[in-house]
């Protein structure tokens, strides 16, 4: 057995069924021996969306997803996509091919230190020396990917190792690693304090983040808030952590979200903060925000506790373990005056549009497109315009919501809708993006043909790089610079040379009926949705 | 306020550590003030005493980030009061008859020693705590130094029965 087929071997361990990649001569051997497994293979167009397609399925399935390219350029091109899961925090096993090892550090072809470009983006690294540690190195790289605060593990394997031939392989079972223990039960007299404030207060609210999500902690968050009648908020990486109309929740926080989220926060008496960064787009003056309330600050990762935001009682540890002991503490607290002046703000603050009748107005559509996807679908937004848009009107119901927030990557929603579908095929999964950011993936057309991959794609066009255009409209009095994106291809005859289906929706007339034929079967399709160029997102 | 920090923080003994400790500090803007790095008694095990000042929250993240790195064992943290501090500095300097003594007496007042000579240079070696290693610099001054070489400050904590 070789280096390669141990590293198979490991991946078969680890219950990996899909690697999305590229390959190239110095991750040949791993291609090769890969064939006599039973792990599907993805050639995905470019080698950044492999990391997204391996983001999309290891948010949806639970899994650590896995993607594997090859030395020099194809490692650095995977560098935006790790980046991309490191600021949301998803476990990746990123596999990298290097050059021979005897040759490391003579700049020979395509090799390139992915180790260190990598390194203020990753969770951790290795570049494997000897092939005999490759199933210790496989057994940690899953593990420290997925457990305490998940992010991308890199494993850079130069092709001398994977050609050499292993002693005896065993995987390990269990990690034996001196500098990671992350906490994953939260300090019993923290958690009372969090509870004893909880009966004080008058007006608290929970705002919850990704963390929530990557912890699995929905029910047990929704289960403590619906006894408890808590109201919750969320950043845009926590949206999907209640159904949208849950009458406990009440939207999305930040300068992008709801006026009457913020409001609640803002006048909160106790704020408990949930597997959340306290961004700088979520809040706008962090360091401002326990002048006027108590803040609890739960997190999985010690450093995020008052890195931005100085917390009255910091809470470190695993979300479903905390709201898990939270809900066998006896208490009780009422807060009805308080979610009736909630309910007050959410009527009374609903932002106005004034939408063009002659173009399709991206809200409405997004709120009929949610109503008409199935209950549990997955609903994967890129970055720009569309993404406020989606944020803003798309309505969760039980599936879940994806987009790149930490990193605000575009082109991140047909990958990732991709790497749903493989991972679930069950699922309905549809991407919505810009005309933008569909050109920066529009390659991947063809990976969703060649290996049949169903995914629904909305491109909601208005020929400007819409997010950019509106910050010059306010910041440059509309003198657009290098915003305009005349010269796009004409998306329907695109879909045809790829064989999708495509439909085109020019006003609100028909939205219905498109949207049922656009959502009625279980194959791609592409829908192209004209926009006005000059609409706004605030 | 600015406040000085000391973290010693014991990491894995392998390649490319000292890298990435130093790259931490650079994308997170943080100081080093200092930075010295050896083997400990266990050869899988280095220490590194690095030096560095910001304000409180400051101070703190630089623990807890330290703390993230899987390459780190332990991070230890203390003030200058509560440890013994040394530096260990190498200084050459240009001597002629008439500046010889002066030289000879400053090394003597600062407990500094003369460990090599030539017909017109010597070199002077002092190990102490940084602010006097800094002193001695400042006091041969008047005289042409010609080269200095500082290990950076070492630490570590003081000496109690219960450890």
């Amino acid at each position: 057995m070789n280096g390669a087929d141990a590293m198979i071997k490991c991946l078969e361990a680890e219950g990996v069924d899909t690697v999305f990649g590229y390959p190239g001569v110095a991750i040949c051997p791993f291609y090769d021996s890969i064939l006599d497994s039973g792990i599907r293979t993805i050639l995905i167009r470019t080698e950044q969306n492999a990391a997204h397609a391996a983001s999309g399925l290891a948010r949806t399935t639970g899994k650590v997803g896995v993607c594997a390219v090859t030395s020099g350029p194809g490692a650095t091109n995977l560098i935006t996509g790790i980046a991309t899961a490191f600021a949301d925090s998803i476990p990746l096993v990123c596999i990298t091919g290097q050059v021979n090892s005897v040759l490391l550090g003579s700049d020979v072809f395509q090799e390139a230190d992915i180790t260190g470009a990598v390194e203020s983006f990753v969770k951790y690294s290795y570049l494997v020396k000897d092939v005999n540690d490759i199933p210790r190195i496989f057994k940690e790289a899953f593990h420290v990917a997925s457990t305490g605060r998940k992010g991308p593990v890199l494993i850079d394997v130069p092709i001398d190792i994977q050609n050499a031939q292993i002693a005896k392989f065993k995987y390990p079972e269990e990690v034996n690693m001196r500098t990671y223990k992350p906490t994953v039960k939260g300090h019993a007299v923290q958690i009372k304090k969090v509870i004893r404030e909880l009966e004080k207060a008058k007006r608290p609210i929970i705002c919850a983040g990704g963390g929530v999500l990557l912890s699995d902690a929905q029910e047990e968050l929704r289960s403590f808030a619906e006894k408890y009648q808590i109201p919750v908020v969320s950043t845009m990486m926590g949206i999907g952590v209640m159904p949208t109309e849950h009458p406990m929740y009440f939207g999305m926080v930040g300068n992008n979200g709801k006026p009457y989220a913020n409001r609640a926060m803002n006048e909160s008496d106790l704020l408990i903060m949930v597997g959340a960064r306290v961004a700088d787009r979520a809040v706008s003056q962090p360091d401002l925000i326990t002048e006027n309330k108590i803040l609890v600050h739960i997190d999985v990762d010690p450093a995020e506790i008052g890195k931005n935001a100085g917390p009255n009682i910091p809470l470190v540890g695993d979300v479903k373990h905390i709201f898990h002991d939270f809900s066998k503490q006896e208490f009780s607290c009422q807060h009805r005056a308080w979610i009736a002046t909630l309910n007050g703000y959410r009527d009374s603050m609903k932002r106005l549009r004034s939408p063009n009748a002659n173009y399709v107005d991206p809200a409405e559509f997004i709120r009929l497109l949610s109503l008409k996807m199935k209950d549990d679908a997955v609903y994967v937004a890129d970055v720009g315009q569309n993404q406020i848009w989606s944020c803003n009107y798309h309505i969760v119901k039980n599936g879940r919501f994806l987009t790149s927030g930490g990193m605000g990557t575009m082109g991140y929603s047909i990958p990732a809708a991709m790497g749903v579908k493989v991972g679930s095929p069950q699922k309905q999964v549809v991407a919505v993006c810009g005309d933008g950011s569909f050109q920066m993936s529009m390659m991947e057309l063809a990976t969703m043909c060649q290996h049949d991959i169903p995914v629904k794609i909305i491109v909601l066009k208005n020929n400007y790089l819409g997010m950019v255009r509106e910050y010059q409209h306010y910041t440059y009095s509309d003198r657009y610079s290098v915003v305009d994106l005349s010269g796009s291809p004409d998306l329907e005859k695109l879909s045809a040379a790829y064989g999708i289906p495509f439909l085109r929706l020019e006003n609100m007339d028909g939205a219905e009926e498109a949207l049922d034929a656009f959502l009625k079967e279980d194959v791609s399709m592409l829908m192209e949705c004209l926009i006005d160029p000059m609409d706004l997102v605030k | 306020m600015k406040l000085k920090r000391i973290y010693s923080v014991l990491v894995e003994n392998r390649s490319g550590v000292l890298c990435k400790v130093a790259g931490l500090f650079s994308r997170r803007c943080f100081n080093i003030d200092s930075l010295a790095v050896g083997e400990t008694d266990d050869p899988t095990v280095s220490c590194m005493t690095i030096v560095s000042s910001g304000d409180e929250r400051t101070i703190e993240q630089i623990e807890k980030q330290l703390n993230k790195k899987l390459d780190i064992i332990k991070v230890k943290t203390f003030d200058e009061s509560q440890s013994i501090s040394r530096e260990l500095m190498l200084v050459k300097v240009k001597y002629n008859k008439g500046n010889r003594r002066d030289i000879m007496e400053t090394c003597e007042i600062m407990k500094a020693d003369i460990v090599d000579m030539s017909k017109t240079h010597m070199m002077i070696q002092i190990c102490d705590i940084p602010e006097r290693t800094a002193l001695l610099i400042t006091m041969l001054q008047s005289v042409s130094i010609v080269e200095v070489a500082r290990t950076g400050t070492l630490a570590l904590p003081k000496c109690s029965e219960n450890e």
